[in-house]
């Protein structure tokens, strides 16, 4: 137990640092981008798909309990609702903690393996700065934007299952999908993966930065890169609906 | 100091330990400036740990490392940044950025700690990659280079900050003969044509009687011996005396 309360203490402090730097100069602009065609661009495909398929089958789900009520009206909302507020950010934070973790953290274990991080170090670059600010400030700007595009082809998949079922046309289903919709549904759950974003990128980079195993460390980092930022994203995600709640108590429906 | 020049590197009773296990133990040695020194000695006694003391990737435990006058062990910040400017670093596997060019990797430290515009930049990388025999490769990726041409990148990577120390570990091992001797050239060059302190880490002897001023002995943590390659060769330590004899 106390070593667990060691490393949260240890990554606390790593993000801490992360943060602090991530104001320092220089900026890291172009490392920034890089990671950002990396994190954000290469993940697109995986979110959009997953989304898809989740608003397809999420409308087939709810439908036939919903037309059993006489409620099927409600469906586009519901699926609206679900998305934006819970399923989009905790699914879209999940899936990059597997397939962005893990490689951040493999890629900087590997780094640290073969002297990559000796090498920058001794070239007077501070390696902390060049290779973990950029991809923590990544992962936070990159998380809001795929959940967004999680959100919109769940509502596209569902779509498509409606009208597949219905023949519900695409404005009445917007019309319907955002009927009950306010700002406070939208802003607090998408920003709030930001703070995904940034647990993602501390706790990998911290795995794969701080590692002194060899080769072996590689493996082990990546693993328990996805392992605990999975964690602290389910975790987290508890956390902050309280407190979404408790700041916008208008979206506590 | 043997030449009237000051030390370059000087080490006073210098320990360092991994958990349980001494490396070094109370080491004192100093090179002067623009000689070349070559630490041999047996695996894990603790050569690369010296150079990485150097260039303080690795604190010691006990002692004190001066570079130009300069004590490292404590520095931090800035001020470490400035005194590992004056040091090159050639790691054993070279350790050049795998997700850049040969040309990038040269010109990664230039952007960021020189005010050299594009062009200078190119021009520098260039005539380095010349002087190690790779300006036909600089677009290539380190995964596309043979073990000796990456050597001579990393060296080329070492060089490209025009270094007054250059560190470099086993610049030769896993080498065959002919591509050592290049890289032996490259270094002995290095040093006649730009005054270059060398301290090269090998298990080369062949190589350390071609390139060494001055010989540096480690056995289980402990310096045994250390002077010219004559003087080491009849040292009254019987491993020093084996080392030096050893693969001529």
């Amino acid at each position: 137990m106390t070593n667990v309360f060691e490393l949260a203490g240890k990554v606390s402090l790593f993000g801490l640092r992360a943060a602090v730097d991530s104001f320092r100069r220089p900026f890291e602009g172009e490392q920034i981008v890089s990671q950002l065609a990396e994190i954000g661009s290469k993940s697109l495909p995986l979110v959009i798909a997953c989304g898809f398929a989740l608003g397809a089958v999420m409308t087939l789900h709810t439908r036939s309990t919903l037309v059993m009520f006489g409620a099927a009206s409600i469906i586009p909302a519901v699926q609206a609702l679900a998305f934006f507020l819970e399923i989009g950010p905790l699914v879209t934070g999940l899936l990059v903690a597997g397939r962005v973790g893990s490689g951040i953290g493999a890629v900087l274990a590997d780094m640290r393996a073969t002297e990559q991080i000796d090498g920058i170090e001794s070239l007077s670059i501070d390696s902390f700065k060049f290779l973990v600010v950029p991809r923590i400030v990544a992962c936070t700007l990159a998380l809001p934007l795929l959940t967004l595009f999680m959100d919109f082809s769940g509502l596209a998949g569902g779509f498509l299952s409606e009208f597949a079922a219905s023949r519900l046309s695409l404005q009445l289903y917007i019309s319907q999908a955002f009927s009950t919709f306010q700002w406070a549904n939208f802003w607090p759950p998408t920003l709030k993966t930001c703070v995904f974003g940034f647990v993602i990128g501390t706790i990998s980079s911290f795995f794969g930065y701080t590692t002194n195993e060899g080769a072996q460390g590689v493996g082990k980092a990546a693993t328990s890169s996805v392992v605990a930022s999975s964690l602290m994203i389910i975790l987290l995600d508890v956390l902050l609906i309280k407190l979404i709640f408790f700041i916008f108590p208008e979206g506590a429906l | 100091m043997t030449n009237g020049h000051p030390p370059a590197v000087a080490f006073d009773r210098v320990s360092k330990s991994f958990g349980a296990k001494q490396i070094l133990s109370d080491v004192s040695w100093s090179i002067p400036e623009g000689e070349a020194a070559c630490i041999l000695g047996r695996s894990g006694t603790g050569k690369s740990v010296t150079l990485k003391l150097i260039i303080a990737l690795l604190k010691p435990d006990q002692g004190s490392i001066r570079i130009d006058q300069d004590e490292v062990s404590h520095l931090e910040g800035p001020r470490l940044s400035t005194v590992r400017r004056k040091i090159g670093y050639l790691f054993q596997d070279a350790a050049l950025f795998d997700s850049l060019t040969v040309y990038e990797n040269l010109a990664l430290p230039l952007m960021r700690l020189t005010q050299k515009s594009r062009g200078e930049i190119d021009d520098l990388v260039d005539r380095v990659l010349g002087q190690v025999g790779l300006a036909g490769d600089k677009a290539k990726m380190p995964s596309e280079l043979s073990g000796g041409m990456r050597k001579r990148a990393g060296l080329a990577r070492a060089l490209v900050l025009e270094p007054k120390i250059l560190l470099a570990d086993e610049p030769s091992s896993g080498l065959d003969r002919i591509t050592a001797s290049e890289i032996d050239e490259l270094l002995l060059r290095q040093k006649a044509e730009h005054k270059t302190t060398l301290i090269v880490v090998t298990h080369d002897v062949h190589g350390a009687r071609r390139v060494a001023d001055r010989v540096l002995v480690l056995d289980r943590g402990r310096l045994i011996a250390q002077g010219t390659v004559a003087e080491v060769e009849h040292s009254e330590n019987e491993v020093a005396r084996k080392l030096m004899g050893s693969n001529q």
